[in-house]
């Protein structure tokens, strides 16, 4: 009823919302974080700590399913180099209504911002530059703590 | 007892030049802050990418904790940045 793909390869949002359909719940939630071509933007490069990100997106997933009563849970991140459009990560919640599955979309996605190991280093014509983190993304994930 | 692995991620990588390396395993009780400092008189690569410790987050054993942490038995212990996924 949980699953997490950590993967190079682009994934079907359409697929992913049906299985949750499935899972026998009155509410199906989902993000799909997608690469923005701002600034001249040319790709984005995810790297991640191969040895360790299952595990801690697994133990991300394990805190929702504590706190919330849900039937299913899929998330999916990509790594590796994707351009403008391309999606880069997917959490989709499911439970017999709709406020577990909204929160714990939103819980699951603020959390892989600032406790999952990913690096965005972005690509420009002229440079490349590593993304720094943004102290309101921590925010948003230690705002779920209170 | 075994060397220590230390693997880097993102600039910490690029700065060293390298994505793992090998240390003589510290007493157990010495931080990973106190480590990163003494990488950090080595001087070039080491020296740019530990010259601000509080630009840096750290694992041990594939487990993120606070750089004032003991290195204690751990096997392996990741130096990186603060993480920008999702």
């Amino acid at each position: 009823m949980s699953r997490v793909s950590i993967q190079a390869e682009d994934f079907d949002p359409a697929a992913e919302l049906a299985a949750l359909e499935a899972s026998g719940g009155g509410g199906v939630a989902s993000f799909t974080g997608i690469v923005r071509g701002e600034g001249g933007l040319v790709a984005l490069e995810l790297e991640h700590y191969p040895a360790m990100t299952t595990a801690q997106v697994e133990r991300i997933v394990g805190q929702a399913l504590d706190r919330w009563p849900l039937l299913g849970v899929r998330v999916i991140h990509r790594h590796g180099r994707l351009e403008p459009g391309e999606r880069i990560v997917f959490v989709g919640t499911a439970s017999r209504h709709r406020t577990a599955a909204l929160e714990a979309c939103a819980f699951l996605i603020d959390w892989l911002k600032s406790e999952a190991p990913f690096w965005k280093k972005e690509h420009f014509a002229d440079r490349t530059q590593w993304v720094e983190a943004r102290a309101e993304d921590d925010a948003k994930a230690e705002s779920w703590k209170r | 007892m075994a060397d220590l692995t230390l693997v880097y991620f993102a600039w910490v990588r690029e700065a060293i030049g390298r994505d793992e390396e090998q240390v003589a395993r510290p007493a157990p009780d010495v931080t990973i802050g106190a480590l990163i400092a003494t990488l950090a008189a080595r001087g070039g690569g080491h020296g740019e990418a530990f010259a601000r410790p509080e630009k840096l987050r750290a694992a041990l054993d594939q487990r993120f904790v606070p750089l004032d942490s003991a290195i204690g038995e751990a096997k392996e212990l990741a130096i990186f940045p603060p993480v920008t996924g999702g």
